[in-house]
């Protein structure tokens, strides 16, 4: 099984007529993903290499089914986007625009809990989700991957994300679902959520967790792992020589005075019972050598 | 960014929150000059962006125009923990009675806006919330509603703020949330927020961290960008659009993504090297980027390898190498480059590289193995 998608899940993007838009959507839908509209105001009845463009996410809704959408739309009109997923019926949103505000980031994501609470937003700032074999959305490579399982990842980085299905795939250890949660200061699903999905299902049997400098995400996630988590996970933490007070590409990677350190970080999770490694490759030499053991 | 006080004094204005009449100077003429204007005693204080200026000698309260000589003479030039003093800020004194502390700030783990107030104000609020954390009222505000004066008088008591001092500092709170929030402020924070002998409330200090990502909407933000960068790497980094941080190492490094950035930094690190930078590319590393990359890393004087991380997911991997060749062809690099390439169209890519490697352009299977060659390399 997968988390939060699936083989059937229908998605539309909003954004497909644009340049990245089209160039991912096109890619998501090659790779198998059930790409079944696109959203563009003022575009509704063209199409995008067969797929059908709406003028709103509520007729896209109404004509294709659709439970997901994909916003690739920039900065400045991307918290429309969601909201309007939302209120068109779309209940799994996947952000990947870069640079939206952070006060924009935190009135969307109150808003969804408050008048959507049966919506699930990934991102902003993230690579995406995959699913190996079942559906990809988001700007993960496909090739990368590996279907079949048993490792579910969670990640807070787009490239280190790919480093981490590299480092499994390579070893031929599949993965079940692979999610990126993005790196800016509120995103919209958490490492928590993810591992309590990863928890609930039955195929994934480990999960590598990529955590990074900054917030405190990583620290609660390690409190939920020593309470709730049966399954082993292995984690890494990027930043450990960062400098204070600097953002490390990432809006959310900053270590604020003596917090979100990677070496806080890095001590909880030992402290929860995780496979704390150094770098990607331990990681993921870890990951191998547990799954092989079971 | 972070804004110079005087900048973030300026900020605070326009959103109509006192500040004390002052002035920026840059010379011992200018703050004279200032000085007269505004009337004495005036305080002479040095605009770094660091902490402990007071204990560093970077604050100085002068009575007459001698004086204004003397401790603007003093400061400016003055390192205050490496940071050296260009440009001074001089205000008029005020009259103290009592300081407190306010600000503005994300709350990450609750997705709320975080308010802090206390009667304690003027000496660090790590220090409040350590010894002594029941001196400091937090709320948490719902970025979708804000903050209205009703819960503003009502936080305001519970901070236990003066009598005299409370409505005005409700009325500031909501013009110092309106400025964290419409002005788009990473974080808003005053300390000290003063009180004084007649009873006015108003800012003696101003902390502002803008956040980057509203830039578009913030035009008035470029006359801070002048003042931006202490760094020569940075500024000109900045100026061929690369996100780029400069740090004291010898391996400069170029990877593509923050967290591949970040995580390079680190393995350089644990094979017993430093980095000279973080430098991410972001996700199209065609020749244009990867020759104003390995541009700045070249000017960089301690530089002694390059460390080039590259995993392909949608920056293709042949792409990056034809990259590197042309950018070879447009700057001369004095330093050994080392790179790992992984991803998609790795394969193609190294296949480009193979018949121009030697001993300045050399390629690594794994990152471990690149790292330790980078570090070898800039020993």
């Amino acid at each position: 099984m997968s988390i939060f998608v699936d083989e059937n899940t229908k998605v539309i993007v909003q954004g497909l007529t644009g340049g990245q838009g089209r160039f991912h959507g096109l890619r998501n839908r090659d790779y198998g993903t059930k790409v079944v509209g696109g959203v563009t105001p003022g575009k509704g009845g063209t199409d995008v290499e067969g797929i059908p463009i709406f003028n709103t996410v509520k007729e896209a809704v109404a004509a294709t089914g659709a439970s997901a959408s994909f916003v690739v739309v920039p900065p400045k009109f991307a918290s429309d986007a969601i909201i309007e997923a939302a209120e068109g019926g779309i209940t799994f949103i996947v952000c990947i625009t870069e640079g939206i505000p952070a006060h924009d980031e935190a009135v969307t994501y109150n808003r969804l809990v408050e008048d959507f609470p049966g919506v699930r937003l990934l991102g902003p700032n993230c690579p995406g989700i995959i699913s190996p074999g079942k559906c990809n959305i988001g700007i993960t490579s496909g090739d990368i991957a590996l279907a079949g399982g048993p490792v579910g990842i969670v990640s807070r980085s787009g490239t280190l994300t790919y480093q981490a299905l590299h480092e499994l795939s390579q070893q031929g250890i599949g993965q079940t679902t692979c999610v990126g949660i993005g790196g800016d200061p509120v995103p919209g699903t958490n490492f928590i959520d993810c591992l309590a999905a990863f928890e609930a299902d039955p195929e994934t049997k480990a999960v590598m967790m990529i955590g990074e400098i900054g917030g405190s995400e990583e620290e609660r996630a390690a409190e939920w792992i020593k309470l709730n988590m049966t399954k082993p996970v292995v984690a890494y933490i990027a930043g450990v020589t960062a400098p204070p007070g600097r953002k490390m590409g990432h809006a959310g990677a900053i270590i604020s005075g003596s917090k979100g350190t990677a070496q806080a970080k890095m001590d909880a999770l030992r402290d929860a019972g995780v496979h704390v490694c150094a770098n990607p490759t331990e990681a993921g030499a870890k990951m191998v050598a547990i799954v092989k053991a079971m | 960014m972070d804004l110079f006080e005087y900048q973030g004094k300026q900020y605070f204005a326009r959103y109509g929150i006192a500040v004390s009449p002052g002035d920026v100077a840059d010379t011992v003429d200018e703050a004279v000059a200032v000085a007269e204007r505004v009337g004495y005693p005036v305080v002479v204080k040095a605009q770094v962006k660091v902490g402990g200026r007071g204990k560093a000698g970077g604050v100085k309260l002068a009575n007459n125009v001698d004086e204004v000589r003397e401790h603007a003479g003093n400061i400016l030039g003055l390192d205050i923990k490496g940071h050296v003093v260009r440009r001074l800020w001089v205000e008029r004194s005020s009259d103290i009675e009592k300081e407190y502390y306010a600000s503005f700030t994300l709350d990450r783990p609750n997705k709320t806006h975080l308010g802090m107030l206390s009667a304690q104000g003027g000496v660090e609020i790590e220090v409040v919330a350590e010894e002594n954390p029941d001196a400091i009222a937090m709320i948490s505000i719902d970025p979708v509603r804000g903050l209205d004066i009703e819960t503003a008088r009502r936080w305001v008591a519970e901070a236990n703020l003066d009598e005299p001092a409370r409505e005005q500092t409700a009325e500031l709170l909501v013009k110092l949330y309106d400025c964290y929030t419409r002005g788009d402020c990473d974080l808003a924070e005053i300390n000290p927020l003063i009180l004084t002998p007649d009873h006015k409330v108003h800012a003696l200090d101003a902390k502002v961290t803008l956040d980057e990502n509203a830039s578009y909407r913030h035009p008035e933000w470029e006359e801070f960008r002048a003042d931006e960068f202490e760094d020569p790497r940075e500024k000109m980094a900045k100026e061929r659009g690369l996100n780029y941080i400069g740090l004291d190492g010898t391996v400069g490094i170029i990877a593509n993504g923050a967290g591949l950035a970040m995580s390079t930094l680190d393995v350089v690190n644990q094979v017993g090297g430093a980095a000279a930078n973080f430098l991410d590319i972001g996700g199209g590393a065609n020749a244009d980027v990867m020759a104003a990359a390995l541009e700045v890393i070249n000017a960089d004087p301690k530089v002694r390898s390059i460390f080039v991380n590259i995993f392909g997911g949608i920056t293709r991997v042949d792409e990056v190498a034809n990259g590197v060749l042309e950018a070879l062809k447009r700057v001369t690099i004095t330093s050994p480059i080392v790179l790992r390439l992984d991803g998609t169209n790795a394969v193609e890519g190294r296949a480009i590289l193979a018949p121009h490697l030697n001993d300045h352009l050399i390629t690594e299977p794994t990152m471990i193995d690149a790292a330790r060659r980078a570090v070898a390399l800039a020993k």
